[in-house]
C-alpha cells in the first residue's frame, strides 16, 4: 500500500510547489494543464485533495479540471507503485514483439497494463511509443529506457529491480 | 544586445572554437544516452583533466549524430576540419582513442565509420546542420554557426511582408503531416485582421515510431525559437507558444533554458536587438493525447482544456487560439525558416523536387541495418533511403515501409522506387506525415499491423465524434476476429464500410485518417487478408490462429 | 440584414447570413435527423447525423456547424448519406446498453425513434455491453450511463444555460462518460442546483426523474430553447 504520507493533507509544505506554479501563472486558467504537471511531479499522482485544491485556486469549475485530468494519459489518478516499469508499444516495438513482452510480464506479476500490484511494488505501463525506437523493443525502468531481447529477459529485468532494496 | 554586438559575438565564438586542436562530440541523444554515452563523456574528460589538456580540446555533449542503432556515437574533429565518426564506444575505448588522438598518431581505424559511408553521403543536413557540432545548451554554439543572424536580417533588413514572400517563394510545405504551403498559411495569418495574434509550434510528436520532432527540440532548440520569431516578425503577433510532447521532459527543459538565455541576450521577449520587434515565446506541456496533433485540438490544449477538436472553418489562421489570428506549423517547419531567410529562397527550392522542394527528416527504424535519423532531399526515393542510407533490410526481404503512423500507410517493395513526397506517397494510399518511417520484412504480418494501428487510434481517439470513438473499437473488433481465423467474408466486408464512414464523417483528421492503414494494407497486400479470412492462416506466422489451428494448412 | 440564397435538395431557398445549414434546411420543413444538437446550446457537431452533401466539398459536411454561404447546393439525403446515418445509429446501439424494453424513456427517446426511421430492426456490430454503474445517490434524479450517447447535451445545458458545471466528460474516447464534479455520486455534489434542465436535456433514458418506471419518463426537449429565449427578451 502507499505510504500514508503520499496522501498530502491541506497544509502539506508539498503543496507550495502547487501554488508556486499558480503563483507563476497568475492563477491564469489556461494553465491547468501546467499546474497538473507540478502536482503530479510531486505528489506522484492527483488525488481528489490536491484537484479539489486547483479547482479552488484556478477558479474552474471541479469537473473541468477532472476531466481534464482524465482526458490526458500522461496523468494518474492512482498513487503508483515503487517501482514503474513501461512496455514501449510503438510500431517498432511492436513488429518486434512488444506484445509477447507485455503479456510475459503480465502474466509473471499478475497484473495488467495500468495497474499496481498488491503489494504496492510495481507499477506496469503500456505506453504507446516513447519515441527511441532504434532500441527496439523497449521497456522503461523506472524511467530509464533499455533494449530487451525476449519476453524472458524483460521479466528477469524487473525481477532484478525489484530485488534491489528488498528488506533482506 | 544589438545586431553587431550579435555579429561580434558569433565572430568571438567562432575564434575560440578554431583554437581548439581538436574537438569532441558526444552524441547524447536519446538512442545513445540509453547505450551508455554519458559514460563515455566522463571517461574522455577524466582523461583529458588526467593530462591536463582541458584548454586544447573541446567536449561537446551533442544532440544526434544519425545512425542511432550504432551508438553512442563519437564524432572527432582534427584541427584541419577532418571529421571521424566512431561506433558503438565504450568508456575503455573512448579513452584510448583519444589517448591516440592526444599524442598525435594516425586516426585509429578501429570502430571508425568509414567516411563515404551511404548513410552520411546520402544525405543533406539542413535541419540537422547542428546536430553533432553544438551543445544545445549554449546559445553561444548556435551564435557561431550563424544562429540568429536570419532574425537579425529580417528584423533590420527585410519587411514582413518579404519575409512572408521568401518563405512562399521557397516552396516549403508543413512538415507536420499535410504539406499545406507554409508561405500561404503566413500570408493568411499576416493579412488576417485583428491586433492580436499568435504563433504555434506543434512538438507534440504523437506519432508512433517517430522522433525527428524530439530530436530537433533537444538538439538544436535555438533554430525552433528563431524560426518562430521570425514567424512572429512576419505576421505580426508577439506571443507564441510551444507545445511539447508530454513524453518529452529533456525537450522541454531545454527549450524553457533556451527561451531565458535568448531572452537575456535580447534574442527574444521585448524589444529584440534593440529594435521595436516583440515576440516572447511560453512552454506549454502536452500530456499525452495524439489527438492533440490536430491543430484545433492543439489550441483547445494550449487553453489548459480536453484536446477536442472543433470543425473547421474557421481555420486558426482566421480564428484560433483566444479567438485570435493564429499561425500553427510543426517544430521541424519552423526549424527550417532560419535556413531559408539565411541563405534565401533559391537556396532551399534548389534542393528536392519542383512543388517538393526542400529536405525532410525522417526517423528510420525497424528491420534495418542503419537506423536513426537521416534527412534527405524531398524526393528521394525509398530504395534509396532503405537500401543506400539504411544499409538494407535486417532478417528478411523487404516486405513494406510504413510512413505517416496512424494516419499514413504500407508501401509495398513493387513501389521502392517511388519518389517520398506528398502526392507520390498519397497516390499509393499512404501520406508523408511527420517523417516516421518503419520497414518491415517478410516476417511481419500486415494484417497485424494493421490491427495495431486501429487499436492506437482506439485508444487515441477523444470520443466527440460518434463514427470514431465507436467505429474505431467495431474496427478493432473485426481485425481481432481476422487475426484470430474466426472472420468471415462477411466480416471483411463491414470493415470496408466502417473505413469509408469513418473517412468520410469523422470530425478531425485523427478519424477520418485512422482507416489508412486499413485501407492500404487492404489495398497492398489483400491476399494476406484473405489467407487469414479464407484459409484461417497467418502466412507470416505472427497472429496466432489457436482458435482455428485445425483448420490450418500452411 | 443580407439574404443569401441556396439550393437545398433542388429547391431555392434564401437564408438570413449567419445561419447554420442546419437552420436554414429545418427552416423550410426538411426533417434532418440530428442527436447532439439541441436548439440554443452550442452545436457540437459530435453525432455526425446532420451530414450533408455540398456541391465542391469532398467530404459530407455537418449541417449544425457549417455557416450557410451564397450559392451552396445542397444534398440532405442521398443514398450515401442514409447509409452513413445507418451505420450511426447501429455503432450507437452496439456501444452501450440500450434495452428498449425496460427503459424510462421507451416510446420518447431520440435514440429509438432514429432506430425506427431508418428501419434498423437488427444492429450488426457487436455489442460492447460495458459495465456501468447507476447513480442513485441523488434526491431527485437518476443516472444510468448505460443509455447515454455522449452527446453531451447535458453538459452544456448545465454549463450554458444553468450556469453551474456540475456535469462534464471524464475519460477519452469510447471510455468517456459524463461525470459530476471531482466524479462525485450526484447527491454529494456542491455544485448541482437540482434544476433538472440536464434531465430535459437528455435525448435518452441517461438521465431521468426517479420514481419513473418504463416509459414514464416525461420529455419537453423544448424547454432549453423556450428558457434562452425567455432569457434574450429580458436581455433585450
Amino acid at each position: 500500500m502507499p505510504a500514508s504520507d503520499t496522501v498530502p493533507v491541506p497544509d502539506d509544505p508539498r503543496r507550495s510547489a502547487v501554488d508556486r506554479v499558480m503563483q507563476r501563472h497568475r492563477y491564469d486558467r489556461d494553465a491547468l494543464i501546467e499546474v497538473l504537471h507540478v502536482a503530479q511531479e510531486t505528489f506522484g499522482h492527483l488525488d481528489r485533495q490536491t484537484l479539489a485544491h486547483i479547482a479552488r485556486e484556478l477558479s474552474l469549475p471541479p469537473g473541468i479540471v477532472y476531466g481534464v485530468a482524465t482526458f490526458y494519459h500522461f496523468f494518474t489518478l492512482e498513487a503508483p507503485g515503487e517501482h514503474i516499469c513501461g512496455v514501449c508499444r510503438g510500431t517498432a516495438c511492436h513488429i518486434k514483439g512488444s506484445g509477447k513482452i507485455l503479456s510475459a510480464i503480465e502474466e509473471r506479476f499478475g497484473i495488467v497494463a495500468g495497474q499496481t500490484s498488491g503489494d504496492g511494488r510495481l507499477t506496469v505501463v503500456a505506453p504507446r511509443c516513447v519515441g527511441n525506437c532504434v532500441l527496439a523493443p523497449l521497456v522503461l525502468l523506472d524511467g530509464e529506457d533499455v533494449k530487451v531481447d525476449s519476453p524472458a529477459a524483460a521479466v528477469a529485468l524487473i525481477e532484478e529491480l525489484l530485488s534491489k532494496g528488498e528488506p533482506t | 544586445m544589438n545586431a553587431s554586438d550579435l555579429e561580434k559575438l558569433a565572430l568571438h565564438e567562432a575564434g575560440r572554437e578554431r583554437r581548439y586542436c581538436l574537438r569532441i562530440s558526444i552524441c547524447m541523444g536519446s538512442p545513445c544516452m540509453a547505450a551508455g554515452a554519458a559514460a563515455v563523456k566522463t571517461a574522455i574528460e577524466e582523461l583529458i583533466d588526467r593530462h591536463g589538456a582541458a584548454a586544447d580540446i573541446r567536449v561537446v555533449g551533442t544532440g544526434c549524430v544519425g545512425p542511432c542503432s550504432r551508438g553512442p556515437i563519437l564524432l572527432v574533429v582534427t584541427r584541419d576540419g577532418t571529421e571521424y565518426r566512431y561506433e558503438r564506444v565504450t568508456p575503455p575505448a573512448a579513452a584510448a582513442l583519444v589517448d591516440r588522438f592526444l599524442n598525435g598518431d594516425v586516426a585509429p581505424t578501429e570502430r571508425l565509420l568509414p567516411a563515404d559511408l551511404p548513410f552520411f553521403t546520402g544525405q543533406t543536413r539542413l535541419v540537422l546542420a547542428n546536430c553533432g557540432y553544438t551543445d544545445p545548451e549554449r546559445i553561444e554554439d548556435y551564435i557561431a554557426r550563424g544562429g540568429y543572424q536570419s532574425l537579425s536580417r529580417a528584423i533590420h533588413h527585410l519587411s514582413p511582408e518579404a519575409v512572408c514572400e521568401e518563405v512562399t517563394r521557397s516552396g516549403l510545405r508543413g512538415r507536420g503531416g499535410a504539406g499545406y504551403p507554409t508561405g500561404v498559411k503566413w500570408e493568411l495569418v499576416r493579412k488576417a485582421s485583428g491586433s492580436r495574434k499568435y504563433v504555434v509550434a506543434n512538438g507534440d510528436e504523437g506519432d508512433p515510431g517517430a522522433y525527428m520532432d524530439r530530436t530537433i527540440m533537444e538538439a538544436d532548440p535555438h533554430r525552433v525559437l528563431e524560426g518562430m520569431a521570425l514567424a512572429g516578425f512576419a505576421v505580426g503577433a508577439e506571443q507564441g507558444y510551444i507545445y511539447v510532447r508530454g513524453e518529452y521532459p529533456l525537450a522541454a527543459a531545454r527549450l524553457r533554458q533556451a527561451i531565458q538565455t535568448a531572452e537575456r541576450l535580447q534574442l527574444l521577449g521585448g524589444r529584440i536587438l534593440e529594435s521595436r520587434v516583440n515576440f516572447r515565446i511560453d512552454l506549454r506541456m502536452g500530456a499525452g493525447a495524439f489527438v492533440c496533433g490536430e491543430e484545433t485540438a492543439l489550441l483547445a490544449s494550449v487553453m489548459g482544456r480536453r484536446g477536442h477538436p472543433v470543425t473547421r472553418p474557421p481555420y486558426p489562421a482566421q480564428r484560433g487560439l483566444r479567438g485570435c489570428p493564429t499561425l500553427i506549423n510543426n517544430v521541424e517547419t519552423f526549424a527550417t525558416i532560419p535556413t531559408i531567410i539565411r541563405y534565401g529562397w533559391e537556396e532551399f527550392a534548389s534542393v528536392g523536387g519542383p512543388g517538393n522542394s526542400g529536405t525532410k527528416v525522417f526517423a528510420i527504424c525497424g528491420d534495418l541495418v542503419n537506423a536513426g535519423l537521416v534527412e534527405v532531399p524531398l524526393g528521394t526515393t525509398l530504395r534509396q533511403i532503405v537500401e543506400e542510407i539504411g544499409g538494407g533490410v535486417t532478417g528478411g526481404a523487404f516486405k513494406a515501409a510504413q510512413t505517416g503512423g496512424p494516419s499514413g500507410g504500407c508501401i509495398p517493395a513493387g513501389h521502392l522506387d517511388t519518389p517520398m513526397d506528398y502526392e507520390q506517397l498519397k497516390a499509393l494510399g499512404s501520406i508523408m506525415g511527420s517523417g516516421g518511417l518503419i520497414v518491415m520484412n517478410d516476417q511481419r504480418c500486415m494484417v497485424d499491423v494493421a490491427r495495431f494501428f486501429i487499436g492506437f487510434c482506439q485508444d487515441e481517439s477523444c470520443g466527440k465524434c460518434v463514427p470514431c470513438r465507436a467505429g474505431t473499437v467495431q474496427m478493432g473488433l473485426l481485425l481481432d476476429r481476422i487475426c484470430s481465423g474466426l472472420a468471415s467474408a462477411c466480416d471483411l466486408e463491414q470493415l470496408e464500410e466502417l473505413c469509408h464512414l469513418l473517412q468520410e464523417t469523422s470530425l478531425c483528421g485523427l478519424g477520418s485518417a485512422a482507416p489508412n492503414p486499413v485501407l492500404s494494407t487492404l489495398r497492398h497486400f489483400r491476399d494476406e487478408y484473405e489467407a487469414h479470412v479464407m484459409d484461417h492462416c497467418c502466412p507470416a506466422a505472427v497472429c496466432n490462429m489457436a482458435a482455428t489451428e485445425a483448420a490450418c494448412q500452411p | 440584414m443580407p439574404a443569401l440564397t441556396l439550393t437545398i435538395d433542388g429547391r431555392l431557398v434564401s437564408s438570413r447570413a449567419g445561419e447554420t445549414l442546419l437552420q436554414v434546411i429545418r427552416g423550410n420543413g426538411i426533417d434532418l435527423p440530428t442527436l447532439c444538437y439541441l436548439e440554443g446550446l452550442s452545436p457540437r457537431g459530435g453525432c455526425r447525423l446532420c451530414m450533408v452533401e455540398v456541391a465542391g466539398r469532398e467530404k459530407p459536411q455537418a449541417a449544425c456547424v457549417t455557416p450557410a454561404e451564397e450559392g451552396m447546393v445542397v444534398t440532405t439525403g442521398s443514398e450515401r448519406l442514409q447509409r452513413y446515418r445507418r451505420q450511426i445509429v447501429e455503432l450507437l446501439l452496439a456501444e452501450r446498453n440500450h434495452t428498449c424494453s425496460v427503459c424510462v424513456v421507451n416510446g420518447q427517446c431520440e435514440l429509438q425513434s432514429l432506430a425506427a426511421r431508418f428501419g434498423i430492426d437488427h444492429v450488426r456490430y457487436a455489442y460492447l455491453s460495458p459495465r456501468l454503474p447507476l447513480d442513485a445517490s441523488h434526491q431527485r434524479f437518476g443516472m444510468d450511463p448505460g443509455r447515454c450517447v455522449l452527446c453531451a447535451r447535458c453538459v452544456r445545458t448545465c454549463d450554458e444555460v444553468e450556469g453551474a458545471h456540475t456535469l462534464d466528460l471524464r475519460g477519452r474516447g469510447v471510455r468517456s462518460c459524463i461525470s459530476i464534479d471531482l466524479n462525485e455520486p450526484w447527491g454529494r455534489s456542491e455544485t448541482c442546483t437540482t434544476c433538472g434542465k440536464c434531465v430535459q436535456s437528455c435525448p435518452t433514458g441517461a438521465l431521468f426523474e426517479k420514481w419513473t418506471a418504463r416509459g414514464e419518463k416525461v420529455r419537453a426537449p423544448e424547454l432549453i430553447p423556450r428558457i434562452l429565449a425567455w432569457r434574450e427578451t429580458h436581455e433585450r
